[in-house]
């Protein structure tokens, strides 16, 4: 069941720009699998590619172990949710959905019972009279799923399905994508650019940039374990901190309050400026004397007023409080150290019982374990722009705006 | 309640104005032809006293069921060519770049900036026997040097689709404009040839423009009068050449008007049946219908 839809060096130009530029892929039979990445990075027009609309410029695909590079979109055995769904304006909801099978000259009986049958899937028997328009957004999208997933797809293709929908119908949509998918088994090729829609759905995800696959993994490695800033950045939220590689610790000797457990090349020691030395997992066995990126999530820190007590691979530095944004469920604080602004996510289960809400301008303690810092070669400053700004200027916006496409 | 009551008035009030220039400048003047034609007729070109069914009976001469046969029949073919032909034009327009688009438009609507009766004389002297495309025709071997191309119903013909074109391509093109082009994208998607998508969802998403396209060429070709008249020969008569020539030539008031209100009649009387039948479908019937 490998090599079941495959990109093979495939690349796409618009004029100078390299909209896919190289891209190698496999995608497993049956999985959900998100491309995701910011506009502009060439998911779009690799999905494109893969429906027939675009012509690769080099490589093939090969989909079910069968050459559909030269195919015209007809004569290939996948079907798209777009994002403004494309819904027949018109023809009636059940026209809409019996549209693929009519072309294909399905028997009366077969469209008749397939049509039904996906209609009682997707709850919408009593509609299916009505036009397009006569229903509403979240309808209108679980049509554009059954006129795909009517056809036996080999591969469905999402395309942004849920961007036009509001937060609550695409939290909604995502449980019942999952539920169809769960009952369909289909191949889930999803577009997205939102991390939180890719994170909770899919099985794996590449992420993208500039035509490029930066990394492809489960979303835990690549939220856990970004392999470039760019990743760690898009993912989520974090912090980055330069610095260089030192020698790696002996064991048992304490230095800036720091208790080495073991000589151990798993871990290196890390010079940042104006920083006790911090520790860190070193995954990819960078040598001494590199410069690298640490980064850290703003919730692997623990954030304390007493010193927390010193035990094997844990850094720990002391900071200033510069602002608290208390969120609900949570409240970030923003922690200056030397040219740092930290940020700080607590999480709180019993927040105002066990004691005083640490405050702005208090001295306190960061804390977090070597294995939840992940040093970076490949760093480019325009990827910190990803991140949320301390809000130091009034005005300033708390939460990145991720453009939409 | 108050509130509506008020909209109501306030739009019967917009309203007036148009409703009172189609009654005195439309429908009083359609009665009056109408009526005209039950009057009798002054040898001095008048309208006599009484009431009388002598134009009615004058009508019944065989000659003008043929005459409106040929104006009805040459009216559907200008519009079947008409449409057929800038259909794709406006596809072709609706999807190309924002340049090329403009120059397309200005070359559509260029011919309106001379008069049309130039242009029909123009065409005159294209098909003379002497002219240019009948010399062509005669060098490239395609045409006999006997063969007759003006003074004929296929010269109306040509000259008619000619004149009538522009207004087929901007109604065709405004509605392709709208059209939204993912739609074909989504049915190829779905298995359809480019011209299944193009028949089953770009036709009928243009409906209204091809129905526009078909009344604006449809309703002017019935009332030709000018085209007939000077690259058509008497064999190739309009309606509209024998009202003239009733009105300008026979004096005979009652009996132009006669001719018109048949003319009137043959393009309303489908229209009320098309109506009047959609009203009976129920919806559900119709949405069935409309299915591909």
């Amino acid at each position: 069941m490998s090599n079941f839809l495959h990109f093979e060096n495939v690349s796409k130009h618009y004029g100078e720009v390299k909209a896919v530029d190289q891209v190698t892929l496999t995608v497993e039979q049956g999985e959900i699998f998100s491309l995701l990445g910011p506009s502009g990075c060439g998911k779009t027009t690799l999905l494109r590619i893969l429906a027939g609309f675009e012509q690769p410029d080099s490589g093939r695909v090969i989909l079910g172990g069968k050459d559909v590079t030269d195919l015209p979109p007809y004569e290939r055995k996948v079907n798209t949710i777009f994002q403004s769904y494309a819904l027949f304006p018109h023809l009636s909801v059940w026209d809409n959905i019996a549209f693929g099978l009519k072309v294909a000259k399905r028997p009366r009986k077969e469209i008749n019972d397939a049509v039904e049958a996906i209609l009682a899937m997707i709850q919408m028997e009593d509609h299916a009279w009505k036009k397009p328009d006569q229903i509403s957004g979240g309808q209108k999208q679980r049509v554009a799923i059954a006129r795909a997933l009517v056809n036996k797809p080999q591969v469905l293709l999402l395309d942004e399905p849920l961007a036009a929908l509001d937060l609550k119908l695409r939290q909604r949509m995502l449980i019942e994508l999952d539920l169809i998918h769960d009952e369909v088994g289909i191949t889930f090729l999803y577009v997205t650019h939102d991390q939180g829609e890719a994170m909770s759905l899919s099985d794996r995800i590449a992420v993208m940039r500039d035509g490029k696959i930066e990394q492809l993994g489960t979303p835990a490695e690549i939220y856990e374990a970004p392999r470039t800033s760019f990743v760690a950045a898009f993912i989520g939220d974090t912090n980055f901190f330069d610095g260089v590689v030192a020698e790696p610790l002996e064991k048992g000797v304490v230095l800036d309050g720091m208790l080495s457990a073991a000589l151990d090349k798993d871990y290196s020691r890390l010079k940042v400026e104006d920083f006790p030395d911090v520790e860190c997992y070193n995954d990819k066995q960078i040598r001494q004397g590199e410069k690298v990126f640490l980064s850290v999530r703003p919730e692997k820190f623990r954030i304390s007023r007493e010193k927390p007590e010193a035990r094997p691979h844990l850094n720990i530095i002391q900071g200033m409080v510069e602002d608290v944004i208390y969120l609900g469920s949570q409240t970030k604080y923003w922690v200056r150290v030397a040219d740092y602004q930290i940020s700080v996510i607590r999480q709180h289960s019993r927040f105002l019982l066990d004691e005083e809400p640490i405050e702005w301008d208090e001295q306190v303690w960061l804390s977090w374990h070597a294995d939840d810092g992940f040093m970076m070669e490949k760093y480019s400053e325009q990827d910190e722009a990803l991140l949320p700004a301390p809000p130091d200027k009034v005005g300033d916006e708390v939460e990145p705006e991720v453009e939409a496409q | 309640m108050k509130t509506r009551a008020r909209t109501r008035w306030a739009e019967c009030f917009v309203t007036l104005p148009s409703l009172v220039w189609l009654g005195l400048l439309f429908l009083v003047p359609t009665v009056l032809v109408f009526a005209i034609t039950f009057k009798p007729a002054t040898p001095y070109g008048g309208i006599g006293e009484g009431w009388t069914l002598e134009t009615l009976r004058t009508l019944g001469n065989p000659n003008y069921p043929a005459i409106i046969w040929r104006t009805l029949r040459l009216s559907m073919l200008t519009t079947g060519a008409c449409i057929l032909l800038a259909t794709p034009m406006a596809y072709y327009m609706a999807r190309t770049g924002e340049v090329w688009r403009r120059w397309l438009l200005l070359l559509v609507v260029l011919p309106f900036w001379t008069s049309s009766l130039v242009r029909i004389f123009a065409w005159k002297v294209l098909l003379h026997p002497e002219g240019l495309v009948k010399q062509a025709l005669v060098a490239l071997g395609l045409a006999g040097p006997e063969t007759m191309l003006l003074y004929n119903e296929n010269a109306v013909l040509l000259v008619m689709v000619y004149t009538e074109l522009p207004f087929a391509i901007l109604p065709l093109y405004a509605a392709a404009d709208k059209f939204d082009f993912q739609l074909i994208e989504a049915a190829k998607d779905l298995g359809a040839t480019s011209f299944r998508a193009f028949r089953s969802i770009f036709l009928p998403g243009i409906r209204v423009g091809l129905l526009t396209a078909f009344l604006m060429v449809f309703i002017p070709s019935l009332g030709s009068y000018v085209i007939p008249d000077v690259v058509g020969g008497p064999t190739s008569e309009m309606v509209g050449n024998k009202i003239a020539q009733r009105t300008f030539v026979d004096r005979n008031l009652p009996h132009a008007a006669g001719l018109s209100a048949i003319l009137a009649l043959t393009v309303v009387a489908p229209l009320v049946a098309i109506t009047v039948l959609r009203r009976k479908t129920s919806p559900r019937d119709a949405l069935r219908e409309e299915g591909i």
